[in-house]
């Protein structure tokens, strides 16, 4: 009985917290790729003329946790197979969030441009209880400014 | 020492190539890190320890990489990458490859 009142309480609190800190990280994360909007990111190899900039590696990792609420849902869901969209919108965050940082990094070099962007999954939190529990994302390019 | 993951190091010529470097770090989370993403597992969010973790190892393994690339006298390393894998449970590596090369 007070495993299912715990477990019920566990529950309402990943619900009420998550929905929040979900809500209020896509708020900052729309609010920020308005104000990096002027940094842009390619996934391309080619940088057309070459000659004239100068490049630098840049990165940005992040590791979110999903909550309580959400990974009854998923296994919940796991159970009867299909979209599992408690984990989409997890990893949409973090790959958006990474991406920022690495144009945060690009814009603390001065550059203007980043080239060649990959997105690198990890998994350190990977086999802790057996769930996914937290998914770890490196974004990773070339930033290139104008040669002065 | 210039780093980029394109072929090219942008604006300069690559005039040797030097084979490929690697560096790699393996790291696992300790105890206290442990409860409070364990707590942070119930309320969700960014577990800050670990982003910190992450990225430290990064620089380390960018770090080894390039040791040892200054070690066979290049000037830069093109087309870099960053892999991942898990060893064990609680543990996991980080490796970073790329080829050294030497620059104008």
């Amino acid at each position: 009985m007070y495993d299912l009142i715990l477990f019920l309480f566990l529950l309402l609190l990943g619900y009420v917290f998550g929905q929040r800190a979900e809500k209020r990280h896509f708020r900052s994360i729309i609010e920020r790729e308005a104000q990096l909007g002027d940094i842009l990111v390619f996934s391309e190899r080619k940088i057309p003329d070459e000659a004239a900039c100068e490049g630098i590696l840049v990165a940005g990792s992040v590791v979110v946790s999903v909550d309580y609420f959400k990974r009854f849902v998923a296994d919940l869901r796991n159970f009867f197979g299909g979209r599992v969209s408690a984990y989409e919108s997890l990893l949409e965050r973090a790959r958006r969030e990474a991406v920022l940082r690495m144009k945060e990094a690009a814009r603390r070099k001065g550059a203007d441009s980043v080239w060649n962007l990959r997105l690198e999954t990890a998994s350190i939190y990977k086999g802790a209880a057996g769930s996914v529990g937290a998914v770890e994302v490196i974004a990773y390019g070339t930033a290139v400014r104008q040669r002065r | 020492m210039i780093v980029t993951n394109i072929e090219t190091v942008p604006g300069k010529t690559i005039v040797k190539h030097l084979g490929l470097v690697n560096g790699n770090t393996v790291r696992s989370k300790h105890a206290g890190r442990d409860i409070m993403a364990g707590l942070k597992n119930i309320f969700g969010g960014e577990l800050k320890g670990y982003t910190e973790l992450l990225t430290e190892s990064r620089e380390e393994a960018l770090q080894r990489m390039l040791d040892q690339a200054r070690a066979i006298g290049a000037n830069a390393v093109v087309n870099v990458r960053f892999s991942t894998s898990s060893v064990a449970a609680g543990a996991a590596e980080l490796f970073a490859y790329g080829t050294a090369v030497v620059v104008e």
